[in-house]
């Protein structure tokens, strides 16, 4: 008998062996098998065994393997979406090769012969498992692409804390990209409300370097040349200490330990005066 | 040939630049101005760029030149409703402005300006008084 013809009629048992191996891996989770997962891996051993002909057993990278390559790149990527490990993706396949070679050992009994073959098929499904790495790997780098979407969009808002006054409470490290988004958001949001003094909170950086300090002196002076004042709060003492060690001058900008400081000094600028109710009856002598 | 109108207003003067600012336009415009604000004795200049969506090196420039020529002339300069893209551009170009005064809007501008010569005017008086 044929290797092929040995895979294709023996496809069911290639299955269930593949199962068992699949489930004395996951150990207690051995029930969680679904009728769902059992159908799935059928229908790969089936398409897989149905692909194997004279010409393309020799050739790993044959077209007669594009659709079972595919299923496998569809089932990494959801792999991934729900956060499986590399490990247990690589074993998945891993275990599908140890299942047909324990099949074709058991029907070829020519030494020689199952050794030629049991090296093709080998080749062929190491190919489909870097096939299906590459899109394990695509669909965890899209779920993080995604995520570093969302974080520059969510952390960086732009407050309105009083009339003619903007906060902008910038969290996590501020890098080339996110200064731009930052800029951009707080410019425009200057045009829109009118407003003349925007207050930096940086009490949501963790580091401060060179770097992250000429991103700032860049939106501070951005926002000068916009008419707007502009207020570095939320200085921490350790910040306070880095910038002086690395001989970074802010000498030309204002800067507060706290918002609430920031916004004092604010109000000061608009001329505006905060003033207890109790204390203003006593001074107009109501 | 083209020209940037310039309005008289009290002792300001007012500039709507509405157009992008070619080279040649732009060196007329520092020369207009500078001529009236002698003529007219103009204690401000209100340069409104509210319109304009590039601003090059050579632009940024001429605008402060103009500062520098009026401040010598007595009179202030603000550079009002700068467009957040540009403010952008200017500040990667390396561009600071040293003596331009910057606004949001004209009604600002205006103000800003009263403010300065305002202010300039107090300190002279107590120099005087002494």
């Amino acid at each position: 008998m044929s290797t092929i013809q040995a895979l294709q009629s023996n496809s069911k048992l290639i299955t269930e062996k593949w199962l068992l191996l699949q489930a004395s891996e996951e150990g207690d989770f051995a029930d969680a098998q679904t009728e769902e997962q059992k159908a799935e891996a059928a229908e790969l051993v089936t398409s897989l065994v149905k692909s194997l002909t004279e010409n393309s057993i020799d050739d790993p990278d044959s077209d007669a393997f594009s659709k079972v390559k595919e299923n496998v790149g569809i089932l990494s990527l959801s792999r991934a979406r729900q956060g499986y490990s590399p490990r247990e993706t690589a074993t998945f396949i891993l275990r599908l090769k140890e299942a047909m070679l324990e099949v074709l050992s058991s029907e070829i009994t020519d030494a020689k012969q199952l050794y030629a073959d049991s090296l093709k098929i080998s080749k062929i499904l190491d190919n489909i498992m870097i096939n299906s790495f590459e899109s394990f790997i695509k669909g965890r780098e899209d779920i993080i692409m995604r995520q570093t979407d969302e974080i520059t969009e969510i952390s960086t808002p732009v407050i309105r804390v009083w009339d003619g006054v903007l906060a902008l409470p910038i969290i996590g490290t501020l890098d080339s990209s996110r200064t731009q988004v930052v800029m951009e958001s707080l410019l425009q949001q200057i045009v829109e409300s009118e407003s003349s003094i925007a207050i930096l909170d940086i009490s949501g950086v963790p580091a401060v370097d060179t770097l992250v300090a000429q991103h700032l002196i860049k939106t501070v002076s951005a926002t000068r040349l916009m008419g707007a004042e502009c207020i570095i709060s939320g200085i921490r003492p350790e910040i306070a200490q880095t910038i002086v060690h690395l001989g970074i001058d802010l000498s030309g900008i204002i800067t507060k330990a706290t918002l609430a400081s920031a916004l004092r000094t604010s109000f000061d600028m608009l001329r505006y005066d905060v003033v207890k109710k109790s204390e203003r009856k006593l001074a107009t002598g109501a | 040939m083209e020209k940037i109108p310039i309005l008289k207003f009290g002792e300001f003067l007012l500039v709507t630049i509405q157009v992008d600012l070619y080279d040649q336009l732009a060196e007329n415009l520092e020369a207009d101005l500078i001529n009236l604000v002698r003529k007219h004795h103009s204690r401000g200049v209100l340069i409104d760029i509210s319109a304009v969506s590039i601003i090059d090196s050579f632009m940024g420039r001429i605008l402060v030149n103009i500062a520098k020529m009026s401040k010598i002339m007595d009179a202030e300069t603000v550079v009002t409703g700068m467009q957040p893209a540009v403010a952008i551009t200017l500040i990667e170009l390396g561009l600071h402005f040293e003596g331009v005064y910057n606004a949001l809007n004209i009604e600002k501008g205006m103000e800003l300006l009263r403010s300065k010569i305002y202010n300039l005017d107090e300190d002279h008086d107590i120099y005087s008084s002494e």
